[in-house]
């Protein structure tokens, strides 16, 4: 936790630097002639956006993880389309190995494996998307305004993140969940409650960067109000490792709540989620002669994890050229 | 205290108008936090008593060693530093104390002009909306209006109307400053603070930006207080000229006669320091200006200058100088002359 | 260094309050309590009420945290609610195999991670290097459950070298050979998260001494890229290596409670599980507040490390 942290903080000053006063952009720049010189072309400039895209496509396995990701987006959003059978009809036969009518078989209580794996994909893309929506925003929020404020609120809210990042992060989302009850809005709001002090701190380290250059002083001095500089001009400088921890995060939600539902403690029967599809498998028969019901939705969990990751990983590398 | 230094003002502002902005007694201090609760450990006295005023279209310059406080002198005069002590007056308004809110119409009238020009604009921002965006924040034209003005700035400064469609990364640092100075011109401003204006720029490009800030003086009436550490670009472009040392002004007066006769020792030592031109105009023995200035948080006792001051005697060591009160004033026991 | 460590300990006090104040209120906000989770039924309802109120549960909730407090200020950490054993006797049974299972992980793992970091920094940008960039992301990225489920079918069902679960064979001999069966499968399924985040750490830090001047000047005058590698780089990165060993603590901390439910390991984790599932309040008290102070120290000791490691740093 400790170190990754660290890690998003270098990444945090590479970017500001990079986008602020990078030495090699600076030499080519003033090679350009001096004063107002007429060298400055008509056509309209590319911006960061397209540079970023264009280091993007570089990385292989980003660009993978990028078509796997959308490909299975695409999925979620038309799941109720996709599936063969209804995820919670019962058949008459129960865990019946995969026939053309069951292309992956059935569950114990005689459902459709593929259906199901398919209305879980959307269970755990909306819970990927949700939590990390829900916590960069308040995460970012928070960081924003303690490092732009400072003094006494930066040091509460300081102690206060502190607090919530000591909390073993697992142990204490089980016990909420048991607490308040498992379902997929608990779900989301606990992962995002444990999951924001990070962005705030990651946020306001590069705040507390940024707040001192000049950019910022001369909006001060302009008379800008205080939500025009968080807005219009500290935060789009500060997009780049709130995108990154952001691409990781949906990653990280969705293995934490396929391991809540495992333990049976997230998504609850019968809603479909590749953890509690897992979680079935915990037996030795289903283990050794049932393999239909516990591959597709660890294979299914694996691959969505990694195509983010990859997009993740391409992302820290197109947005921080150093690296 | 400050009784002499009116009356010298005062002799100067009958030769123009009121000053358009003023500073009496004023000290602005940084806090220094130490230990495990972070209390507050004793004050960096960035600016310690400095009384000051500003007339209408003369370029006051503001000369001192790096960390001496000059640029806090920029930043409180236009209250972006809170003031410890003292008043701030602006147009006979006074402003020491007034919120962010209540300052917002003034920012209109006063503007800063930044010494780097890489970390002074938005690098996400397109040129056309960094120059747009004040006139915006202050509603002072409508969408027409403002591409008008926008091209108008661009045309005043000295740079393509295309610009306006580019990123600030795609300029030199000489026509990244022409931008910062269309942005601070862009609400209008009466008085500018030029915050070491061209020390991050090659000496080629330097003249460039001060003969646009002289012709934009001209054109538009600015009053500029301009900002350097070294005598070379402030003799160029000031009418008169304040010495600063450790947060205080030691001396002031009129261009030419600082320069030709100063009055302070540490003017003397600075402008020995600035390297001459002329071969026969260098001077057989010079005193060298030695070691580091003291620390602003704990400032020398008596003159501030005694610990490097070639000509430094007792008193000096236990009394300190006030800033006398004639038309090319110094803050010295042993004044030059 | 010093007023460094004493400003975090004393900051880690407040934290450490407001977190057991905290868990405590989430506990408070759980609808079943544990007399009714436990007890039949068809009790009568005056057995259950001098129940609630032996074990303090009618009292307010201000109350209730005080008594908690005071005891823990006087080195109690109260009884189970479900099986009535002291707290702090039930974390001492259970703290030997979550160590176990975990130190070995992270030896394994660091095992695993360390050379191939090297490696993969050294044939920089090289057909090596990516695979393992890949290999890594997978070893993040696989869903420990799944994971162990698919060893348990390889090595038990399919092979039968190892055993399912548990820590050792019911009924058998026991002794240390046994111990290290059970242990091997349960340690590998941590150790692949280990190694999956640790080889691109290992290899950014590799990468970043092999670009220093001073490794230049050492292949300028000729030295043997191999000993470049392996006695100037390898002695400068494996500090900061080392360092980062506190910030997996928490994580495996975390990682055993799904491992130890599928192997069935009798540890922390196993009786978090149960605890939560009893509503077993001063069990769960005790070991939330057990896992943050180990969170903290882990921290506090890696950013020590830290420093050592990198003498730039300078902590106020």
């Amino acid at each position: 936790m400790r170190v990754s942290e660290l890690e998003l903080q270098d990444a945090a000053a590479g970017l500001l630097e990079s986008s602020s006063s990078g030495a090699l952009l600076r030499q080519q720049t003033d090679s350009r002639g001096t004063g107002a010189s007429n060298d400055i072309e008509t056509s309209p400039s590319a911006g960061l956006f397209r540079q970023v895209a264009g280091r993007f496509v570089k990385h292989r396995l980003a660009v993978i993880g990028l078509v796997v990701t959308s490909l299975l987006i695409v999925i979620g959003i038309l799941a109720p389309l996709l599936t063969p059978h209804s995820p919670y009809a019962v058949t008459a036969s129960f865990s019946a190995a995969p026939s053309g009518d069951h292309w992956l078989g059935t569950d114990q209580v005689g459902r459709d494996v593929l259906s199901r794996l398919i209305a879980a994909s959307r269970v755990s893309l909306i819970v990927g998307f949700s939590t990390v929506g829900l916590y960069i925003t308040f995460g970012t929020l928070v960081g924003l305004i303690s490092a732009y404020v400072g003094g006494w609120l930066d040091m509460i809210v300081m102690r206060v993140t502190d607090m919530f990042m000591a909390f073993p992060f697992l142990m204490v989302i089980l016990v909420v969940v048991s607490a308040l009850g498992a379902s997929l809005n608990t779900i989301i709001i606990v992962l995002a409650l444990f999951s924001w002090p990070a962005v705030a701190r990651l946020v306001r380290s590069s705040i507390l960067s940024l707040k001192q250059l000049d950019y910022i002083k001369a909006g001060r001095a302009l008379g800008y109000s205080a939500p025009r500089i968080w807005f219009r001009h500290l935060l789009p400088n500060a997009l780049g490792p709130i995108i990154v921890n952001a691409t990781f995060g949906i990653a990280s939600a969705i293995m934490s709540e396929a391991g809540l539902s495992f333990l049976g403690m997230g998504v609850q029967p019968p809603a479909a989620s590749w953890g509690n599809m897992l979680s079935d498998a915990q037996s030795l028969t289903v283990l050794t002669d049932q393999p239909w019901l516990w591959v597709p939705a660890g294979t299914m969990l694996l691959i969505t994890v990694l195509a983010i990751n990859f997009v993740g990983d391409g992302l820290r590398d197109a947005l921080d050229p150093k690296r | 205290m400050t009784t002499n230094t009116v009356i010298h003002e005062d002799a100067l502002a009958a030769r123009s108008a009121l000053p358009i902005a003023r500073l009496d007694n004023v000290r602005t201090y940084y806090p220094i936090r130490k230990g495990v609760f972070s209390r507050t450990d004793g004050y960096v006295r960035a600016v310690d008593g400095v009384t000051l005023n500003i007339y209408p279209g003369e370029t006051l310059g503001l000369v001192g060693e790096s960390g001496c406080g000059k640029s806090s002198i920029g930043r409180t005069i236009l209250r972006l530093e809170d003031v410890h002590e003292g008043r701030i007056w602006f147009n006979e308004e006074e402003i020491t104390h007034y919120s962010d809110r209540r300052m917002k119409p003034l920012r209109t009238q006063m503007q800063l002009i930044f010494q780097d020009p890489y970390a002074s604009l938005n690098p996400r921002q397109r040129i056309g909306e960094l120059l747009a965006e004040p006139l915006r924040a202050h509603k002072l034209s409508d969408s027409r209006g403002t591409a008008m003005e926008v091209d108008h700035l661009l045309d005043l400064v000295g740079l393509p109307r295309a610009s306006k469609e580019r990123f600030p990364h795609e300029f030199s640092g000489g026509q990244r400053q022409r931008i910062g100075i269309a942005r601070a011109l862009s609400v209008q401003p009466k008085l500018i603070v030029c915050d070491e204006p061209v020390s991050a720029l090659d000496v080629s490009i330097q003249a460039q930006i001060l003969n646009l800030l002289q012709d934009l003086q001209k054109e538009l009436g600015l009053t500029y207080l301009f900002i350097a550490h070294g005598l070379g670009a402030v003799k160029y472009i000031s009418t008169r000229i304040a010495v600063m040392y450790l947060g205080q002004i030691v001396e002031l007066g009129d261009k030419n006669s600082l320069f030709d006769s100063p009055r302070h020792p540490y003017t003397k030592l600075l402008l020995e320091a600035n390297p001459v031109s002329h071969p026969r105009l260098r001077q057989r023995e010079k005193v060298v200006l030695e070691g580091e200035a003291p620390n602003p948080a704990d400032p020398p006792k008596g003159c501030r200058f005694h610990t490097r001051c070639p000509y430094a005697q007792a008193k000096c060591q236990e009394e300190e100088p006030r800033l006398d009160g004639s038309l090319h004033a110094a803050a010295c026991h042993y004044p030059l002359w | 260094m010093l007023p460094y460590i004493t400003r975090r300990l004393l900051i880690s006090i407040p934290v450490l309050l407001g977190i057991t104040v905290i868990s405590f209120i989430i506990m408070k906000l759980a609808p079943g309590n544990p007399v009714d989770m436990l007890i039949d039924p068809n009790t009568p309802p005056e057995l259950l009420d001098a129940k609630k109120e032996m074990l303090g549960l009618n009292s307010s909730f201000i109350v209730q945290y005080w008594h908690w407090l005071s005891g823990l200020l006087h080195g109690q950490l109260g009884y189970s609610f479900s099986s009535y054993a002291p707290v702090a006797g039930m974390i001492g049974e259970r703290i030997g195999p979550t160590l176990l299972l975990a130190l070995t992980a992270l030896l394994i793992g660091l095992l695993i991670a360390i050379p191939l970091g090297i490696a993969s920094a050294v044939r920089h940008n090289k057909a090596f290097d990516h695979t393992m960039t890949g290999l890594a992301f997978v070893g993040l990225s696989i869903p420990p459950f799944f994971l162990g489920l698919g060893l348990i079918y390889l090595f038990t069902l399919k092979v039968h070298w190892l055993p399912t679960g548990g820590m050792s064979t019911l009924g058998g001999e026991g002794g240390i050979g046994d111990t290290l069966r059970h242990l091997i499968l349960p340690a590998s399924v941590l150790a692949v998260g280990i190694v999956g985040k640790k080889i691109r750490y290992i290899r950014a830090s590799m990468l970043d001494v092999l670009g220093q001047e001073y490794l230049r000047t050492a292949r300028a005058k000729g030295v043997k890229e191999s000993l470049v590698v392996y006695k100037h780089a390898l002695r400068n990165a494996l500090l900061p290596i080392l360092t980062v060993i506190g910030t997996e603590i928490p994580v495996l901390l975390g990682g055993s409670i799904l491992v130890e439910q599928i192997f069935q390991w009798p540890g922390i984790g196993q009786l978090t599980m149960q605890s939560i599932l009893s509503r077993d309040y001063p069990t769960l008290m005790a070991l939330n507040l057990a896992a943050a102070i180990v969170v903290m120290a882990s921290n506090l000791v890696t950013d020590i490390l830290y420093s050592f490691a990198d003498p730039r740093i300078q902590y106020r």
